[in-house]
């Protein structure tokens, strides 16, 4: 996984509630054994048309947000399946924040995964980073993990809360199995522990 | 004596999962079962063969293809490339990695959610993960059941553990008695149209109250299964002697001396007096009808006798434009009575309806009926052992008889991913647990329903209220 301290880049408004993952990659792309490629594939069905033709009006087909990296959104984004095609098409396309009011939980665990980072800001603040995201190219914005602010092209400073456990993770870009294993010693006794106390538990067998 | 707190089922469950808390409040959490299928797992098999590492538990993980399968012509294997490699991939990563695996053409097949409480696989007080989001469905039995992506599936095949923030609790309570006509799915319906599609995000949500406990456990699995559908990470039930009726005799679960045992544990689950509840919500049976989804998400639900809103009454303009966007895409007009919808496709199947209960219920609707002129329908069950019980009942002829299609259990037009779609304008009864936009096919429209409520939609042609086929 990819580091994140540091991002300044375009933000795609997406003025809209309820973005489900279904939206962000529909079920017919899930047929693939690799984590790369889907970029293409993401918003499928808001950025193309039954022809396969690009939809203007849809935002990532519009001038600097096809380049975006950061995406804005309004409430509960991200809900649905817990598909992890969602967070890859979204890296695969370049963006590597989501700022929202909130998200589908699923879905936030999945981003902090794949090297994104989503900011959970209030309605208010999303719908002024959305008016600075529509400038697109004239209005950069900034993010620093490091810092925990949102820097608005004005220069303005918005901070954000963030676990610090997975800030962690983010800004070392870890393998959070690698800080799992770390505990291998209280996973065995904790399965001595079950086995005794469990022993009613049956494996499982073919 | 020290006092000790009085606990929810969730607590109880967690706390005895906790393998070790770190200072901030990450918990290593210990996984009892982990289900697994072929969309979510592959890249999660190539990560752990990445980094030289093993499967953990092999003898706590179970896998099965569900999601793209065909539903007929099974024999002849899959025809669709993509999802064939899929499966393969599937079947060649078990191999390797020693994991127990329900080959396709075994009648122990099905959809992940309905073979593991069938199987006795999932079981009470457990932890359960798989790569679904549907996962809740295990919550039924008493576990703490919840979907991950392929991080975490990989996550915990080497580690047989999650890292995990305990969740808040909510309790749901319905209390009363369901009408006529009136099932668990509507009870669902009801919630998440009372809560909303984000009104349990950062919950597990217990189900409870009268109504839930007079519930069989099909009926609990549904409505668990849909918890996801209101944004909770996990539903959940407290066991009780129904759940250990069911548990009793299922091929994977503990017998004799040690059920006695495991049941002896089982029956310390359920809430303490007092316990705290982070939120609570209660719905009363009797208020509930027969629900139908009129838009593209769960929450846009009425009861069948309602018509379509009108997105003029609604105040927050962002809202406002969601719904006037609903009602475009489903090719709606406000005001417009739900039963004058008329229909293309039945679809009856799904984790969230896929159980014997659920074929049961359309065939007492289906028999001696006939699917109405210009509508397909189709019922897939969710396992093999349902379709074998399904046909050892007589069901499936008389549900053919109707003019029904009877099909090879899996996914199937829940989601899409197999040939069993919806083409672009077509209108859905389904059983199945989204009606997001594009979800059984790309222009799609799908309205969530019961299984009787399927049923009758098929034999009436447009949707019907159930209550007056009888």
């Amino acid at each position: 996984m990819d580091a994140f301290t540091k991002l300044t880049g375009v933000a795609a408004p997406m003025p809209m509630a309820n973005v489900d993952t279904d939206k962000i990659i529909p079920a017919r792309f899930l047929k693939t054994i690799k984590r790369t490629g889907l970029g293409v594939h993401l918003f499928d069905t808001l950025r193309y048309d039954a022809e396969g033709k690009e939809r203007p009006e849809f935002v990532l087909n519009q001038g600097p947000y096809r380049k975006a990296e950061i995406l804005i959104a309004h409430e509960n984004f991200g809900c649905g399946s817990s598909r992890e095609h969602a967070p890859w098409a979204l890296l695969d396309f370049g963006i590597r924040c989501v700022i929202a009011p909130d998200f589908a939980d699923i879905f936030h665990n999945n981003v902090f995964k794949n090297g994104i980072l989503p900011i959970r800001l209030s309605r208010e603040i999303c719908d002024q980073l959305m008016e600075d995201a529509k400038q697109g190219d004239n209005a950069r914005i900034t993010i620093d993990l490091a810092e925990q602010v949102v820097v608005r092209p004005n220069g303005e400073k918005i901070p954000f809360e963030i676990d610090p456990f997975r800030k962690h993770l983010l800004l070392n870009g870890l393998d959070d199995i690698g800080q799992t294993l770390q505990h291998a010693p209280s996973i065995d006794s904790y399965e001595s522990k079950q086995k005794a106390e469990k022993s009613w538990m049956p494996g499982i067998s073919v | 004596m020290a006092e000790t707190k009085p606990r929810t089922l969730l607590d109880k469950v967690w706390d005895a999962h906790v393998v070790e808390q770190l200072p901030d409040g990450t918990c290593v959490l210990y996984i009892d079962r982990h289900l697994v299928h072929e969309v979510t797992s592959p890249q999660a098999f190539e990560g752990l063969r990445l980094a030289g590492r093993r499967v953990r538990r092999p003898d706590a993980t179970i896998a099965v293809a569900d999601h793209n399968i065909p539903t007929m012509g099974r024999a002849n294997g899959i025809q669709e490339e993509d999802s064939r490699i899929q499966v393969e991939t599937l079947e060649r990563n078990v191999a390797e990695f020693g994991v127990p695996y329900f080959p396709i053409l075994s009648a122990q097949q099905g959809i992940v959610h309905i073979i593991g409480p069938e199987q006795g696989i999932s079981l009470p007080g457990m932890t359960i993960v798989c790569g679904d989001s549907h996962t809740s469905t295990h919550g039924a039995m008493g576990s703490l059941a919840f979907g991950i992506g392929t991080s975490e599936v990989e996550h915990v095949l080497a580690t047989q553990t999650l890292l995990q923030k305990p969740a808040k609790n909510m309790l749901v309570k319905v209390e009363g008695t369901l009408g006529a006509g009136c099932t668990a799915k509507d009870i669902v319906l009801a919630i998440i149209g009372k809560i909303g599609t984000a009104g349990g995000t950062g919950h597990v949500i217990e189900f409870a109250g009268s109504a839930i406990r007079a519930l069989d456990m099909a009926g609990r699995m549904t409505v668990c299964n849909m918890s996801i559908e209101a944004g909770a990470r996990a539903g959940m039930i407290a066991p009780d002697q129904t759940t250990f009726d069911y548990v009793r005799g299922k091929p994977y679960a503990p017998k004799g001396e040690a059920l006695d045992r495991a049941i002896a544990w089982w029956s310390t689950l359920p809430a303490d007096p007092g316990a705290h509840y982070d939120t609570v919500v209660e719905l009363d049976a009797a208020a509930i009808a027969p629900m139908v989804t009129w838009g593209t998400n769960p929450e846009a639900v009425v009861p069948v006798t309602a018509t379509v809103p009108n997105p003029a009454d609604e105040q927050d303009e962002a809202k406002r434009a969601q719904l006037a966007r609903m009602v475009e895409y489903m090719g709606l007009t406000p005001g417009q009575k739900i039963t004058d919808l008329k229909i293309d496709v039945v679809f009856i199947g799904s984790c969230t309806n896929g159980r014997i209960e659920d074929v049961r219920a359309a065939a007492a609707v289906a028999k001696g009926r006939k699917v109405a002129t210009g509508v397909r329908a189709m019922i897939v069950p969710g396992s093999g052992i349902v379709k074998q019980q399904a046909e050892e009942e007589g069901l499936d002829k008389i549900l053919i008889e109707a003019g029904f299609e009877w099909r090879e259990p899996g996914c199937s037009m829940c989601l899409g991913m197999n040939p069993d779609k919806l083409t672009p304008g077509q209108r859905c009864a389904s059983t199945s647990n989204r009606n997001f936009e594009g979800r059984q096919g790309p222009g799609g429209r799908t309205h969530l329903v019961s299984p009787a409520m399927a049923a009758a939609a098929a034999v009436s042609g447009h949707l019907a209220d159930v209550r007056e086929l009888a």
